[in-house]
């Protein structure tokens, strides 16, 4: 279980095969990609994302050994940034290696809809004509009931 | 106790965190403290529904004991990901 929580950009494929190159005895890996979506209509200019210096971390490993505890997981990553971001770039990434791909694929979705919801992270959009925090949506919370 | 403020929360507020002497027993009797002060914090915890709080870095509800706590934190929901 690797969790980092960082402002500096990193690349996704580098960590991909990095963590891959990694997973002795696994047979798949997952892994996503959060990257910072354009609105619209009114194009954003960037999003700010704040976040709660040690809860975040502590948040992360407690949803990390949640996914190791429910399905047979060798490694799993995180990594979720914080700061000023522009549209495109890469916010987070979550890696997952198991024996077979039923456990990676979950182990993913859960660790996921679980960062959505109960990692302390906030979105705020900046765009040209003001700012405003992303509302947490009802179908964000709904996904937990899933697990 | 350290209180914190996140997001919107401390926007309204004004500031990320002050020291509160309090003998608040629960979160919610420390929200009626901290409304009393002026209009910005009655302003903030107008709609404890809008809100979450953390108790010593955990998620935890509005009547959780503050015996002994020593960070608690407000913010609106979490949007990660």
């Amino acid at each position: 279980m690797v969790v980092r929580v960082q402002a500096e950009g990193f690349d996704a494929g580098g960590e991909l095969n990095r963590f891959t190159a990694a997973c002795d005895g696994a047979g798949a890996v997952v892994s996503f990609t959060g990257i910072v979506r354009n609105r619209a209509g009114a194009p954003l200019r960037e999003m700010m994302i704040e976040h709660y210096p040690g809860m975040t971390e502590k948040a992360i490993a407690g949803i990390e050994a949640e996914a190791v505890d429910r399905w047979s997981l060798g490694r799993s990553l995180v990594i979720h940034r914080y700061g000023a971001l522009a549209p495109g770039e890469t916010i987070m990434m979550v890696a997952t290696a198991a024996r077979h791909r039923a456990d990676a694929f979950q182990a993913a979705e859960f660790l996921m809809d679980y960062l959505k919801s109960r990692a302390p992270f906030w979105k705020k959009e900046i765009g040209r004509d003001g700012a405003e925090w992303v509302a947490a949506r009802d179908e964000d919370e709904a996904a937990l009931g899933r697990w | 106790m350290d209180v914190l403020y996140f997001a919107w929360v401390r926007e309204r507020i004004g500031h990320p965190k002050e020291k509160v002497e309090t003998t608040a027993a629960t979160v919610r009797d420390l929200v009626e403290e901290l409304r009393a002060r002026e209009d910005r914090y009655d302003a903030a915890f107008a709609d404890l529904s809008a809100l979450r709080v953390a108790v010593d870095q955990e998620l935890a509800d509005f009547d959780a004991d503050l015996s002994g706590v020593r960070e608690v934190a407000f913010f609106p929901p979490m949007t990660g990901g």
